[in-house]
């Protein structure tokens, strides 16, 4: 399998951080979610079997103490793009992104709709239906957290945290100091409803668009995915079998079939 | 050394199974337990009692802002400090505080503020807090990561409102205000005392020290377990080189005041129980949302409350539990004098934010832990430290011709029965200069 190299990118903003980069084939970038991502991303790593991937990790997720210049949902959808800028690539890309990342790719194809090729959006966040209210991820203990984002909560757990002891101090310590910075920023955009307004402006989205949905997701459950279908014109979806809202963990290879599907039919 | 006697105004109607039945007391509660009616006289209870520490000669009377809380109905304790102000004559009126990045613009803590500063003759003491998570991110919903920020700026906006003379225009981040021209202005120039309620927060400590703000540790565990934060706050005071003025901290402690110790726990022991038991069973899931505390202040904490197994905790506790553990500080007035000049001595505080009604204590039981505090405990305590009484930075400064309530409230007979308010006006301030203190009160 593809490995994925770490690279350094700074923004035209001046703004530095880490991006997995490897594989081979189109560009494709992918956004990750609000757990983040690594060079072991059992997904991007699929992907990265067809397509040169290009995942950058975004401001509070990384070891730059870069967070504090992201404040609203413009700074994430223009970051966005200067990241893809950053990348330097010859054509179009094809974005991907999980969850929040797919919040974010969705409102950078709203508002530049011709510079990207095709969007994949996993389990996105961003939209809000008032008789399905989704759980609060922000007022929940780590040991609850499984529960509401696998289909198996026992195996995901041990996804979730790489293994890590709760029960001893250090470690509790450090997933919190981690928790509280990646969850503080994605907080600028989901707290406390994961809804900028996007609906407003998701009508210009003009790319061939895929809606990828866990059957089992708990946090964006499949009635989201039947209102992002109808929300982004022509689009399709699929969904994951056996698959929470982590997918990517649960998942990678059926997702990244769907995705191949999608993007080389 | 000033007492002030704070209520939280708890709700005192929660079920024996409140805590098998419900998530949490706070942000979630569930709202059918509140009955208005039962509130109408629970509200004059409370103020009734926050008017009777006035009487008794404490030095302020506090209240404070929590929402969807089930041992605070106050979310707006200006409106409970307005009619004390009223009603009270020489207490100081602690609002700690308004939790000012919730309001929209800030610049409505600085009119409310100078309103009440103006009706007490200058006996506001202004707290500022940053707010619980509970209260700034899941009642009203600020974006923890930012809810500092937001803090910051309101502080400036509402320090500048109070202290330009001209309009200005105000840029800022969060609030965009073309005419800033705070109308009324109070009377503390320039400004009132600014109390900082904090729970922790190391970056807090900073803020105090570098605009000479009380840090106000408001924490329901007790002074024994205060003494560590305390410590590590009057450390910080010498590594910025500041005056170790003990005006500079203050703290909040529950205490019950009997005849003998034995009737202490006999009268207050389950009444502290209803607090700890049910008033404090909170989902911890609401109390650290990421992003509200900085990575340093994580680094520094404790997390034991975020386990499965310690969220018991309270539900175990007993009255000797409390007492030991120094959650609570009961008996008769030697046990309490002596204890509490122990805690004040070790924590190095000015004020005392003494809780009296905890849980669902009854009035009576409110009123006779009061008076033999107010009579028995406090007056060997007023002058633990002489340096304060030199040291006026802390505390409010009323205007000695100021309207006292035997004249807002007589006029008001008088205005019926056809006696002209002025004469009465002229009479009770000459008295009231005479018999300044707890037993000339109407």
């Amino acid at each position: 399998m593809a490995t994925l190299e770490t690279i350094r990118v700074t923004t035209r903003r001046g703004i530095e951080g880490d991006a997995f980069v490897g594989g081979s084939g189109p560009d494709l970038v992918f956004f990750h979610g609000a757990g983040g991502v690594t060079a072991d991303d059992p997904l991007v790593k699929e992907l990265a079997e067809s397509f040169t991937v290009h995942a950058p990790v975004w401001p509070g997720f990384g070891p730059d103490d870069t967070e504090t210049s992201i404040e609203d949902m413009l700074d994430f959808t223009l970051h966005g793009w200067d990241l893809v800028d950053a990348f330097a690539l010859q054509d179009l890309p094809i974005v991907v992104g999980h969850s929040m990342g797919a919040m974010i790719a969705a409102e950078m194809a709203s508002v530049a709709r011709n510079d990207l090729a095709k969007l994949v959006l996993l389990t996105p966040a961003g939209m809000w239906i008032d008789a399905e209210p989704t759980p609060d991820l922000f007022a929940m203990l780590p040991f609850e957290m499984a529960e509401v984002l696998f289909h198996d909560p026992v195996l995901g757990e041990k996804l979730m945290t790489g293994g890590a002891d709760f029960t001893d101090n250090d470690a509790l310590t450090a997933f919190m100091v981690a928790n509280a910075r990646r969850m503080g920023t994605a907080g600028k955009i989901l707290f406390p409803i994961p809804n900028r307004r996007l609906s407003k402006r998701i009508h210009r989205i003009g790319v061939p668009t895929l809606v990828v949905g866990g059957a089992s997701d708990g946090l964006v459950p499949p009635v989201y995915i039947d209102l992002w279908r109808d929300s982004v014109a022509g689009s399709s979806t699929h969904m994951i079998e056996a698959a929470g809202h982590m997918l990517h963990l649960e998942q990678p290879a059926a997702t990244a079939t769907a995705i191949l599907n999608f993007l080389s039919p | 050394m000033k007492f002030v006697w704070f209520n939280l105004m708890p709700w005192p109607d929660l079920p024996d199974d409140f805590r098998e039945t419900n998530r949490s007391v706070w942000v979630d509660i569930d709202s059918k337990l509140f009955d208005p009616e039962r509130a109408n006289g629970l509200y004059h209870e409370y103020m009734d009692q926050l008017e009777f520490a006035d009487e008794m000669g404490f030095d302020g009377i506090g209240v404070n802002e929590h929402h969807q809380n089930g041992y605070g109905i106050m979310p707006s304790p200006n409106i409970i400090a307005a009619g004390l102000a009223r009603r009270t004559r020489n207490a100081a009126i602690c609002v700690i505080g308004n939790s000012i990045a919730l309001y929209n613009p800030p610049i409505r803590v600085a009119e409310e503020f100078a309103m009440l500063d103006v009706i007490s003759g200058g006996r506001l003491v202004a707290g500022f807090p940053v707010g619980t998570p509970m209260d700034t991110n899941f009642c009203y919903g600020q974006i923890p990561a930012l809810t500092r920020d937001k803090y910051d700026e309101a502080h400036e906006l509402i320090m500048r409102a109070w202290a330009e003379d001209e309009p200005f225009a105000f840029d800022g981040k969060y609030n965009q205000l073309r005419y800033v021209n705070c109308w009324p202005k109070p009377i503390q120039k320039p400004h009132p005392p600014i109390y900082i309620p904090g729970g922790g927060s190391i970056e807090t400590w900073d803020f105090c020290l570098e605009h000479d703000y009380n840090y106000s540790y408001l924490s329901f565990n007790g002074h024994k377990a205060g003494q560590v934060l305390l410590d590590g706050y009057w450390e910080r005071v010498a590594e910025l080189d500041k005056d170790e003025s003990p005006g500079r901290a203050s703290f909040a402690q529950i205490i019950c005041v009997a005849d003998t110790d034995e009737q202490a726990e006999e009268l207050y022991a389950e009444h502290i129980l209803y607090f700890f038991n049910r008033c404090l069973h909170m989902h911890p899931g609401f109390a650290d949302p990421p992003g509200y505390r900085t990575v340093k202040t994580i680094k520094a904490g404790k997390l034991g409350g975020l386990r499965k197994e310690n969220q018991e905790m309270f539900k175990t506790l007993t009255w000797k539990d409390l007492v030991e553990g120094g959650f609570v500080i009961a008996g008769g007035p030697d046990t309490v004098r002596e204890q509490l000049e122990q805690m004040i001595k070790d924590l190095r505080i000015g004020t005392v934010f003494g809780l009296f009604h905890m849980g669902d204590m009854p009035d009576w039981k409110t009123r006779f832990s009061t008076q033999l505090f107010a009579e028995k405990v406090m007056p060997a305590l007023k002058n633990i430290w002489p340096e304060l009484e030199t040291d006026d930075r802390w505390w409010c400064h009323p205007i000695e011709d100021r309207v006292r309530p035997e004249y807002t409230i007589e006029s008001a007979r008088a205005m019926a029965t056809g006696v002209d308010p002025a004469s009465l006006h002229q009479i009770t301030a000459d008295q009231s200069a005479a018999d300044h203190g707890p037993e000339g009160v109407i």
